[in-house]
Parts: structure tokens; C-alpha cells; sequence
């Protein structure tokens, strides 16, 4: 079928069965390779993407439940080919370490910080506690959201 | 094993298109959180997924006279911010817990019904408030005591070609205490080892009226009603609720799986009465 949809910003049509994963529809037909896949059954958070403006799991999203949506990725961050405050703090407190993990706990961070620009440590903690990193730890991730939240007030 | 293969999927635009297409045989898709793993894995296998997640006559958060009413595509999410569920403490306290922000924003409470799983966080709360289960096919609708609606894990009394409409959970009386907990391997992203919700109506520390529900700890989450019974004139502390602690574990009826055993399970639920009086 074919499939329109807003994805950072501009218009796309694409043909895919409408039972394609959003995720690959993303990473494969689009050629969007910032969106990862980690565990694919939605227990890891790396494929996270926002959909209409709330925090989705590309894994479990089928193409068609993107029909009609403003879909933003982590390409869409850095669109206007500079870095967004929070990619800049992740890279300034090391939040990065293998960087699998990093798109979709940007994007997760992303959601946050739209819902709330001032969030508490703990409401980090625990609004990113669907995004799993296994080399950074989590102190670093953390801290570089409130940098981001600061930045971005 | 992991399949790539694509899933066939329909989006009818109607409830009476997507009715007729669940009459033949094709599984109704909501959130997709746990349907479309099963799918993939090929652990659960349909003809095709009927998404109904976007269905009008299954959105939206309704207060009625008595009560309020949830789509059954509502999600998690949509539920925790909308006012009408103010009321409805319990409700928004076990929501809080599943799994993240993006999950709360994908899972529906209809879909936590259908998937009757004995871990359902969603569940708890729909037991403590008794609520209803509007159910909804081409030849009809009728409605059921979620007790009636929820058979065993993964069982349910949804016939061929029905479809879960919506939940309406009438007002508490007033001055409820709500209390969840749920306890877990871990702190985030848990499946609950064992969860406990209750309502507690209390004057000056006596309990008058006590409801709970017990998660994770039998094949359906259970009301343990000779405990709730045996709580009202009993005071609301550590010492009178530990003389109810061993009737608790005792009726559960728990098992043995990959994230607890049977016996740490059962001690859990009966702990967990404890902590009725800190909350």
C-alpha cells in the first residue's frame, strides 16, 4: 500500500505492506539508520521515536499505524546540519560509550523535555528507565539531560 | 527465534467494518505491545491484525452518572492525563507502573483486558473498583464483571468475532484510601513478581471497609475476600494487619517461574499486606 506520512519535517510516500515494521520501514526503505533495533520486542528502548510528538517503540509499530503522523528520528534532531543541545550534552559529559543506545535515549530525553523543560534527576531516571545502556551506566545520561534542560531554557 | 517476515495487518476506518473482519477470524491489534511480539515470534497465529487502535467508538474517557467510561484503545497513557480519571486513585497509581513512558503511550487498557495476563498491572485496578467489560460483536453487545471477563492467563470470556469496547468503573465512596505496589526483580521495566492494590475506607484508624487485589500470585489477579472480610474493626497498623499476613499467602495460589518461585511469592503477597499501613 501506499503510505504517507511527515518524517522530520517533509513529506514522504512510500510503498510498503502495511504490516512492514516501522522500524524497518525507517531503516531500510528510508535508509534512516539512526533509529536501531536492539531487542525488538520492546523491552530495550533503542528503536524509540516520537510519533506525533509522543515516545514510541519503532520495534512494535506497525507502518501502518505511522499513516497520516509527523514521525520525528534522531536524523531529525540535527536536520539544519547542527547538533541539538542534547546530542551536544551527551557527547560533553560521555553519555556516550558504544552508542547503540544513544538515539533512542536521545529521542526518549527528547520526549521528556518536551513534556517537561524542568525535570528533577529522579524524573530522568525514571522517564528514560525504558531505555537500557549497557557501557555507559546511567550517571552520565542523566546529567546530560539537565545540561540539555538548562541549555534549552 | 526472531521472524522479519511482515505481518498482514488491516485498518477498516469503521467499528462495523472492523467487527466484520474480527468475525472472520482476524485479531484485533490495539497498542501492539504484546500482540505483535507474539505474532512475530509465531508464538500466536491469525489470518490477518485488525488494528483497531484508532477507532473513534474505542477512544476517549467518558464521566457518566455513575461512573466513568474508558475506550478500549485508550491508552496508558491517555488515561493518567485525562481529569475524569481523578477519582480514581488506585487506577492511576497502577498505570504509573507499566512499563515506560513509551509503552504507556502504545499499551491500552482494553488490550491489558484481552491479554489477561495474571500480571497485568492495568488489571488490579478494574478488580478493586469492580468494574464492567462492554464487549461488542455484529450480532450485539453485552457486558460482564471484569471477574467474569477474565478466565485464566491468557484466557478470556471474549467469543469468536467479539471485541472489547470499553470499561466503565463506577464512582468509589468517598474517602477511599488507594494503595499499589508492585515488587519486582529489578526497578524499572518490571513484570511484577507479586502486586498488591487495595481500597481502604478508614475512620480514626479502624478500617470499615477493606478491598484488595492481589497481582501475579494466581491464574487471574484475585480478591482475597475472607482477608478483606476479616480487616474491617481491625485497626489500620503493623501489628493487627500481621495477624492477617499468613490468612494473605494463603490465598494465593502462585507458581514457579523464571523471575520467582512459588514459595517467595506467596511470602511476598503476605508482606505486602504490612505495608497497608505506611501507605
Amino acid at each position: 500500500m501506499t503510505l504517507r506520512f511527515r518524517l522530520n519535517g517533509r513529506a514522504v510516500t512510500v510503498e510498503a505492506p502495511p504490516g512492514r515494521r516501522l522500524l524497518d520501514l525507517l531503516r531500510e526503505d528510508l535508509g534512516l539508520t539512526g533509529t536501531k533495533e536492539g531487542c525488538g520486542e520492546g523491552e530495550c528502548g533503542a528503536c524509540t521515536v516520537l510519533v506525533d510528538g509522543k515516545p514510541r517503540l519503532a520495534c512494535l509499530t506497525a507502518a501502518i499505524q505511522a499513516a497520516g503522523k509527523d514521525v520525528l528520528t534522531i536524523e531529525g534532531l540535527a536536520s539544519s546540519g547542527r547538533l541539538h543541545p542534547l546530542q551536544e550534552a551527551f557527547i560533553a559529559t560521555a553519555g556516550v560509550q558504544c552508542g547503540f543506545c544513544t538515539p533512542g535515549l536521545i529521542m526518549a530525553a527528547y520526549a521528556l523535555l518536551q513534556e517537561n523543560p524542568r525535570p528533577t534527576r529522579d524524573e530522568i531516571r525514571e522517564y528514560l528507565a525504558g531505555n537500557l545502556c549497557r557501557c555507559t551506566g546511567y550517571a552520565q545520561v542523566a546529567e546530560a539531560v539537565e545540561r540539555a534542560a538548562e541549555r534549552l531554557r | 527465534m526472531r521472524r522479519t517476515g511482515t505481518v498482514e495487518i488491516v485498518h477498516p476506518r469503521y467499528l462495523g467494518e472492523a467487527l466484520c473482519l474480527v468475525a472472520d477470524g482476524g485479531r484485533p491489534l490495539a497498542g501492539g505491545t504484546d500482540l505483535f511480539v507474539r505474532v512475530r515470534r509465531g508464538t500466536e497465529t491469525a489470518p490477518c491484525l485488525v488494528f483497531v487502535g484508532e477507532l473513534e467508538e474505542l477512544r476517549g474517557v467518558r464521566e457518566t452518572e455513575a461512573g466513568i467510561e474508558i475506550g478500549a484503545a485508550e491508552t496508558h497513557a491517555e488515561i493518567l492525563a485525562h481529569p475524569a480519571t481523578e477519582r480514581f486513585a488506585v487506577l492511576r497509581l497502577a498505570l504509573r507502573t507499566i512499563g515506560s513512558p513509551a509503552i504507556r503511550a502504545m499499551g491500552t487498557l482494553g488490550g491489558n483486558l484481552a491479554n489477561a495476563s495474571p500480571s497485568g498491572d492495568g488489571l488490579i485496578p478494574l478488580y478493586l473498583h469492580e468494574a464492567r467489560v462492554r464487549l461488542v460483536s455484529i450480532h450485539g453487545t453485552r457486558e460482564l464483571a471484569v471477574e467474569e471477563f477474565i478466565l485464566g492467563p491468557g484466557k478470556t470470556a471474549l467469543r469468536q468475532g467479539e471485541l472489547v469496547r470499553s470499561i466503565t468503573i463506577p464512582f468509589p465512596r468517598d474517602g477511599a484510601q488507594a494503595y499499589f505496589r508492585k515488587v519486582g526483580r529489578r526497578q524499572a521495566l518490571i513484570i511484577a513478581v507479586a502486586s498488591l492494590g487495595a481500597l481502604v475506607w478508614a475512620d480514626d484508624g479502624v478500617i470499615r471497609e477493606a478491598r484488595l487485589a492481589l497481582g501475579s500470585v494466581a491464574p487471574t489477579v484475585v480478591r482475597p475476600r475472607a482477608v478483606e472480610r476479616a480487616l474491617v474493626n481491625r485497626p489500620l497498623t503493623v501489628k493487627a494487619l500481621t495477624e492477617l499476613r499468613d490468612a494473605l499467602s494463603s490465598a494465593v495460589r502462585p507458581i514457579s517461574d523464571l523471575r520467582a518461585s512459588a514459595d517467595y511469592r506467596r511470602q511476598v503477597a503476605g508482606n505486602l499486606l504490612l505495608d497497608l499501613a505506611s501507605g
